[in-house]
């Protein structure tokens, strides 16, 4: 029996606003602990909420990139359980009429693009966090109160690539949005995996494991990994799948039961007496929709669409909105019709120098700009040198900021592509290799790639290969 | 010198600009009183703590002022006017612990929004809070760890709650006013069962920042003082919005003693029958009908009408109250304020056990009752049965004041449907307890603005109070009906033999 | 509703509460009273009715996004019953 796993993600998202979603503490990361806190975070007695409206303003946004209904009313619960983290031990969440509900997000896996149902986006506030000692836990409510938005994914998804392809395309939306930094190792995004396992064609839903305490996208997807194998080895043992909230440790690549006799969540949930509902006006909705730049799965689109990109091309271009808007001035300023050479360019050596930087592709700052670098390709294109030599231009060029011909010229790197003076290194390389010229004579057509490589080390790189190819391979034919 | 405690806050303004007076004499006579009969009363939490500790700043900052001639607003100055503040109102520095063990030692880092306006107008902050039903859970005063407070007019009996500290301190004149709060008449029930002034503003007229919450949908602070021109006077420095408090209304504020100026000639008033009913107490009874006549003589009007849903009030009441007030006191948990179970090795073995023994300890019979009532309410299956049922209700309840204004200006019930009853009398009955605030709780469901006002004594000479209330915001009409009748009566100037 | 001393153990777990053998007893059978008494509530007809949960008309009340000064360190610790460094201490949250 074959068997499907059934993933649904549950992402909180820090958002970025300057201060918190019911006070006016700072949500600046890493301060001293307990620095960032007032009575109202700290849930003094006495105090009481006011919503940021930036909060407001961000959460509406990421709903609407998400193509999420934003409700006109909506409102505030409080979810009641005890834990140190939480002050008040109430946290104002968001449970029967959440901000929007419905949305979806489309995510290339491969070269295919498959639609992920959104269940819910709601607002809430950050709890604390906790530092466990041998017999102690201690508490800092500096991360307490900041706006926190949870994305809920229907379980759309069916392997591990496909949840790993989500988390990049929501950071990416987010990212475009401009609304929060997505980093996981900080903690201002975390992610909640409900995964189960169904034999292939069967409709009903399996027992799920939560997956927690994943920090990074690829780490999510190695616990996926893990996780769906555990899974299939009870199923196929005739085992059962306990439904229990399972941690990832990344050090030993597995994930584990807490092992916590769980109670039946009763959270308790009521309206949030201390704050009056909220009415989005269709009004508001236009405003902050103008207000939404080209998402990613447009730009994606027009890539294809207007570059003639594969969609897997698309999506390394697209997934930071600064790089890809680079990227296209890049493509655009190249004049030919086919922007393959452009593209190539673009994933390849440029996003190689980025990585090896730690930036993006927008951050390497190419010394003479964009004019540069399509000249640099062009020559590349046109052989007048060759594409390892380019390469090794652009690198140093990015390194000691000197302008890409001007390193050309000094290294004279230039392909040599008179005949004179390659005929006499052809003729050479005729000599001093008689098995190949044998086996070229003999119809061993590659054998002819062999002699242009000897060229090209003879010239120092330098021989145009293609050049120096219809030399051999008129020397081969008429010399007899 | 002058006993300047028994005075109003409006007759020591006059003394004090006429510089008859200094604010330093308004506190040494109040000290002088507390002293003489706080043991008796109990109206004031930790008074053993002394009563040296009258904020020297203030009263510096007071002298200062009047000697630069900083010019006044005569409709907000409350220069030097020292004034009583119920345990649940947090001041800045000041102890602020619900008379609960659990927030034993709780100093708050900050001022209420009421306390910030009090001392902008210069009023002087009592350091002695007043005593309370633990987290205002009460309509007797008789749970607070501190002990009972008793009615001044017979110590015998209770002063009505949960502000009854703050009603008793002012009929006894160890107070000049003060403030208190009201979820389901604790202001209003003590007000008329000590003899004095007590309103409970509309909802969002008051900013409850700071207010440390019973049930923040239901919650009011208010003035309790020992005549109508005092809450008037009051309620223009507390009333107004406040943009730390989501449910404070963005309205302007009235001069509120303008509304005294007014007589009541052709106002409208409605009588609901269902808050006269067969067993009402005969003497409550004859009182408020006495005062119906006064009214009448000056030119009102009245006409019985029908709230149908009075008699689902006191459920209700307790289905929200208590709903809210199980995640509003879920915070006081030993972590970060208060009380926190200890054991020999000063900690307890895990969090849940000191969670739980916390709790278990540090709150009283009556908050850990409503809190259990309260979460049980929201738990698992019972919410849309009892909560969202709850709720349906109040809408009803709403709807039945709604339909009676559209005709009428103000409606006119007794307070309470007994006097002060006796201490211990109702403690081991908790529902009986609960059926004392059965004529106050209906305008805190509403969110209407109603006042308690004193309008004659019972043959035992406890005194009975005449319930006034209005449509949303108008506060005003509660004061020139109210005023009208305090004109031509003499009760409010009555004083409790001590 | 009844009310037995199971669903009063349950619900004193969830506010976590520790009630004494006596107390437990006694609360029961109050509360068993206190439910008889809001059980009344069942016998009015609520069909139609919308909840009230905010009794003012208002709505989208907000604030500007700015950053006011927070407490100082100290000030947050002050009424802390167990201070370790910067943190509120508790004994160990095991989750």
């Amino acid at each position: 029996m074959e068997y499907e796993p059934v993933i649904g993600l549950e992402v909180h998202v820090q958002l970025k606003t300057k201060s918190k979603a019911f006070c006016g503490c700072s949500t600046e990361f890493g301060k001293e602990p307990n620095s960032q806190v007032c009575p109202v975070c700290l849930g003094f007695p006495g105090s009481l909420p006011v919503l940021n409206r930036v909060f407001l303003d961000y959460a509406i946004k990421v709903a609407l990139a998400l193509n999420c209904t934003v409700q006109e009313k909506h409102k505030f619960d409080r979810k009641n359980y005890f834990y140190p983290d939480l002050p008040k031990n109430y946290q104002i969440s968001q449970y029967d009429l959440p901000l929007s509900k419905k949305g979806y997000l489309d995510i290339v896996v491969g070269d295919k693009t498959k639609r992920v149902g959104i269940n819910r986006v709601h607002m809430e506030e950050d709890a604390g966090k906790l530092i466990h000692e041998e017999d102690t836990s201690l508490v800092d409510f500096n991360r307490t109160g900041i706006p926190l938005l949870e994305i809920v994914s229907e379980p759309d998804m069916n392997s591990p690539e496909e949840a790993y392809e989500y988390l990049t395309f929501l950071k990416s939306v987010l990212g475009y949005l401009d609304v929060s930094d997505c980093d996981m190792e900080k903690g201002s995004l975390r992610c909640d995996v409900n995964v189960s396992l169904r034999p292939k064609g069967v409709l009903a839903l399996g027992v799920k494991a939560e997956l927690k305490n994943m920090n990074s996208f690829k780490g999510t997807k190695d616990a996926l990994v893990f996780e769906i194998r555990r899974q299939e080895e009870i199923l196929r043992e005739g085992g059962k799948v306990i439904q229990e909230t399972r941690l990832w440790d990344a050090k030993l690549s597995e994930t584990f039961s807490m092992r916590v006799k769980e109670e039946a969540k009763d959270y308790r949930y009521f309206p949030e007496p201390d704050l009056a509902p909220f009415i989005i006006s269709a009004q508001k909705l236009e405003e902050i929709k103008k207000n939404i730049p080209e998402l990613p799965r447009q730009k994606l689109e027009r890539f294809v669409k207007d570059f003639c990109l594969s969609e897997g091309s698309a999506k390394i271009l697209v997934g930071i909105k600064k790089d890809a808007d680079y990227a296209q001035s890049c493509i655009e300023s190249w004049e030919g019709k086919d922007k393959k050479p452009v593209v190539n360019w673009l994933i390849g050596p440029l996003l190689f120098e980025a990585n090896k930087r730690k930036c993006g592709i927008s951050d390497l700052n190419i010394p003479g700009g964009n004019i540069e670098l399509i000249n640099l390709i062009k020559s590349a294109e046109e052989a007048k040198i060759s594409n390892l030599a380019a390469k090794g231009v652009l690198s140093e060029s990015l390194d000691t900021a000197k302008l890409a011909r001007e390193i050309i010229l000094e290294k004279n790197l230039y392909q040599v592509s008179d005949t004179e003076s390659l005929d006499k290194i052809a003729e050479e390389i005729i000599k001093g290799n008689p098995k190949s010229v044998m086996d070229y004579k003999q119809g061993k057509a590659n054998a002819i790639m062999f002699l242009v490589g000897q060229m090209m080390k003879k010239s120092n790189g330098k021989a145009n290969p293609i050049v120096a190819r219809d030399i051999l391979k008129k020397m081969l034919t008429d010399g007899g | 010198m002058m006993e300047l405690n028994k005075l109003t806050a409006h007759e020591l303004i006059e003394k004090l600009s006429r510089e008859e007076i200094t604010s330093d004499q308004i506190v040494s006579c109040l000290n002088k009183r507390i002293n003489a009969i706080d043991s008796e009363v109990k109206a004031y939490a930790r008074v053993e703590d002394g009563l040296t500790s009258w904020p020297v700043n203030q009263l510096a900052s007071y002298n200062n002022n009047r000697q630069t001639g900083k010019p006044a607003n005569r409709q907000t100055d409350l220069q030097g006017i020292p004034i009583s503040i119920k345990d649940n109102i947090c001041a800045d520095g000041l102890n602020t612990e619900c008379c609960s063990k659990i927030l034993e030692g709780f100093k708050p880092p900050y001022d209420a929004t009421v306390i910030k306006r009090l001392k902008e107008a210069g009023a002087i902050i009592s350091p002695l809070k007043t005593n309370m039903d633990e987290f205002a859970f009460g309509s007797s005063t008789e749970n607070s760890c501190f002990g009972s407070t008793r009615n001044p007019w017979n110590l015998e009996c209770v002063p009505g709650g949960s502000s009854g500290g703050s009603a008793a301190c002012v009929a006894a004149d160890e107070a000049i006013w003060a403030l208190g709060s009201d979820t389901g008449g604790s202001i209003r029930q003590p007000a008329s069962f000590c003899g004095v002034v007590g309103l409970k503003p509309t909802y969002g007229r008051v900013s409850r920042y700071g207010l440390i919450a019973f049930a923040s949908s239901l919650d009011q602070i208010g003035p309790i003082t020992k005549d109508i021109r005092d809450s008037a006077l009051l309620m223009n420095v507390i009333a107004g919005h406040d943009p730390n408090d989501s449910t404070s209304v963005n309205i302007d504020i009235p001069d509120y003693t303008k509304s005294l100026e007014m007589d009541i000639k052709g106002i409208k008033i409605a009588l609901p029958k269902e808050y006269f009913p067969e067993g009402l107490d005969p003497e409550v009874k004859d009182i408020i009908n006495e005062a119906i006549n006064k009214l009448k003589s000056q030119g009102a009007s009245f006409e019985n009408v029908s709230l149908p849903h009075t008699e689902y009030a006191v459920e209700v009441y307790y289905i929200i109250a208590t709903a809210e007030a199980s995640s509003n006191l879920a915070r006081f948990d030993g972590v970060q304020y208060g009380f926190r179970v200890q054991d020999a090795r000063n900690k307890t073995r895990n969090l849940i056990e000191m969670y739980k023994k916390t709790r278990g300890e540090g709150f009283g019979e009556e908050a850990k009752r409503r809190i259990i009532l309260g979460t049980f309410i929201l738990s698992h299956g019972y919410y849309d049965a009892y909560y969202l049922r709850a709720l349906k209700v109040r809408t009803l309840i709403k709807q039945d004041f709604d339909h009676v204004f559209k005709g009428f200006d103000c409606i006119v019930t007794p307070t309470s449907p007994t006097p002060a009853f006796k201490i211990g009398e109702k403690v081991e009955d908790p529902l009986k307890m609960y059926l004392s605030d059965i004529y106050t709780i209906s305008a805190n469901l509403s969110g209407i603005p109603a006042i308690s006002i004193p309008c004659g004594f019972t043959k035992k000479g406890l005194p009975v109070g005449l319930q006034i209330l209005a449509k949303p915001f108008n506060e005003e009409m509660l004061f020139r009906v109210a005023y009208a009748y305090e004109q031509s009566t003499e009760w409010h100037k009555m004083k409790p033999k001590l | 509703m009844a009310i037995d001393e199971g669903v009063v153990k349950h619900v004193a777990h969830l506010a976590r509460i520790e009630l004494q053998p006596g107390e437990l007893e006694k609360l029961s059978r109050q509360l068993q009273s206190i439910v008889d008494f809001i059980d009344k509530l069942k016998k009015l007809n609520i069909e139609g009715v919308e909840p009230t949960s905010h009794i003012l008309p208002i709505s989208n009340v907000l604030r500007p996004d700015e950053t006011r000064e927070s407490l100082s360190t100290d000030m947050a610790l002050m009424n802390a019953p167990c201070r370790k460094g910067n943190f509120f201490s508790v004994p160990k949250a095991i989750e």
